[in-house]
């Protein structure tokens, strides 16, 4: 459905909704009567949604974004500067992750790339031997002041998981507002110009695809041969692999699921949608969560409601981080969770089955 | 009962058309759930494909339906919109294609 949305922040607008307690109470609100999603995972033989081994440490450096899209589950944008790491807690993190065995850090925001700390961050866990994700909304890639960046990444071989909702202008300028499409052939093809997306692991090229409505995401393996004949027919674009990601019914996205009137029947797609062979995949079992303000999560949804992870201790930041007891503690899930175990599932490493 | 044709709930309730020939039913699912599992062509082509059809038969259900599936297999409004004018073009066709029976009939008859 068509409708215009002012393209600005929840927060700066002070709607209602930029308060994750209100975001809460539509989601129940809109699911009364139905089985809860705990209800629904106990059904499934899942009495406690218990961590698997730590895999990814994903650090979200803040809410500051070039763009300001329509369906931003982080509400970030270029007036989101009040929500910014520092370097102390950069820090923290580095010291939390040299206590556990993750293998990857993954970098995210709003658009990390903005952060002054965002090189000092990769370099160090370059440095650690770890593997790097870059959440990257390609725009940034061209902005004068990351002149150059690309080549940066790839000699630190971070992977660009780039955001791209369709290979198609027409739904991808719906979502991310006109030009995103033209900006993002224009960074890829300098991806590939550095040598990203043409099958060398050391210079991985992901592209994250969610759906630009009230519908689940596409079946990511055949989609991901479709996108590659399309894109690279049409703009000569090469990729490595295509993830399939649903839209999370919180935040922006929130919103527009209201103001369209879609809200309802979304949540009723997400929970008649349930896979139980998806939540064994779902990425609070293998990801932390930390936020800008050092504040740890299982995942970056549960952050972005201020669902703080729940542990024998308490609530841990990454300053009092404990590994053996963040690996004991169960996780926090609310009705958006629905959101990850919907047809083939849901997660920042794509679809969960 | 509702009080007017093409009730949007009748979709949901589809499933319970098997209550008065179950058998029946039964093997009319299994058949439609294969036809539209992946195989030589993709799920999103079969979509497409369905959508075209859906506006041939005129049948608000699966217009519905497949408008849906076709964006949740991937396509976009463009495509769609593509498959929309290719089973109008087929009507238009098969209807102007049928001229030729009046046109030969008419030189039959005519002078
Ligand atoms: S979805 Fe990504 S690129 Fe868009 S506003 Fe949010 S953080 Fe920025
Ligand atoms: S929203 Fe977060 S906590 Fe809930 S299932 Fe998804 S990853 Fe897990």
């Amino acid at each position: 459905m068509t409708i215009s949305l002012p393209a600005s922040t929840l927060s700066s607008r002070r709607a209602p909704l930029a308060d994750p307690r209100e975001q809460l109470a539509r989601l129940e609100a809109s699911t009364a009567g139905r089985a809860s999603f705990q209800e629904t995972l106990r059904a499934a033989g899942w009495p406690d949604l218990t961590p698997a081994s730590l895999e990814i440490f994903q650090i979200n450096l803040g809410k500051l974004c070039n763009m300001t899209c329509r369906h931003c589950h982080v509400d970030a944008g270029p007036d989101r500067s009040d929500a910014m790491m520092t370097r102390e807690m950069v820090d923290a993190c580095l010291r939390a992750l040299d206590q556990t065995p993750a293998h990857t850090v993954d970098i995210t925001g709003g658009a990390p790339e903005l952060h002054p700390e965002f090189r000092y961050l990769a370099d160090a866990a370059h440095a650690r031997g770890k593997h790097v994700i870059d959440r990257c909304n390609l725009s940034v890639l061209l902005l004068p002041r990351n002149a150059g960046l690309a080549e940066w990444l790839a000699d630190r071989e971070v992977e660009v998981v780039a955001s791209l909702p369709h290979y198609r202008q027409r739904s991808t300028d719906a979502q991310r507002g006109d030009g995103a499409f033209e900006k993002s052939i224009a960074a890829l093809r300098l991806l590939n110009t550095v040598g990203y997306g043409h099958g060398n692991p050391r210079r991985i090229l992901s592209l994250m695809t969610n759906p630009a409505g009230a519908f689940l995401a596409a079946p990511q393996s055949s989609a991901e041969s479709e996108w590659k004949t399309a894109l690279h027919r049409d703009f000569g674009i090469t990729f490595d692999r295509l993830l399939a990601l649903n839209n999370m019914p919180i935040s922006r996205f929130l919103e527009w699921l209201i103001e369209s009137d879609n809200l309802d029947s979304y949540m009723s797609r997400l929970i008649d949608g349930f896979n139980p062979v998806a939540v064994s995949g779902v990425m609070c079992r293998n990801t932390l969560s930390v936020s800008w303000d050092g504040r740890l999560f299982d995942c970056d949804f549960n952050q972005m409601l201020d669902l703080d992870a729940e542990t024998a201790v308490g609530t841990m930041t990454i300053e009092s981080f404990d590994f053996e007891q963040w690996q004991k503690r169960s996780v926090v899930t609310r009705t958006h969770c629905f959101g990850c175990t919907a047809g083939a599932g849901s997660s920042c490493g794509g679809s969960t089955t | 009962m509702s009080d007017h044709y093409y009730a949007p709930e009748h979709l949901k309730a589809f499933g319970s058309i098997s209550e008065g020939a179950p058998e029946l039913g039964k093997k009319f699912f299994e058949y439609y759930s294969a036809v539209f599992a992946p195989g030589a062509l993709t799920e999103r082509e079969k979509a497409l494909i369905a959508l075209a059809v859906a506006h041939t038969v005129q049948c608000p259900y699966c217009i519905d339906a497949y408008t849906t599936e076709s964006l949740q297999k991937g396509a976009d409004l463009e495509q769609m919109t593509e498959a929309v004018h290719v089973a109008c073009a087929i009507r238009g066709g098969a209807s102007l294609v049928h001229g030729m029976q009046m046109k030969e009939h008419a030189e039959k008859v005519g002078m």
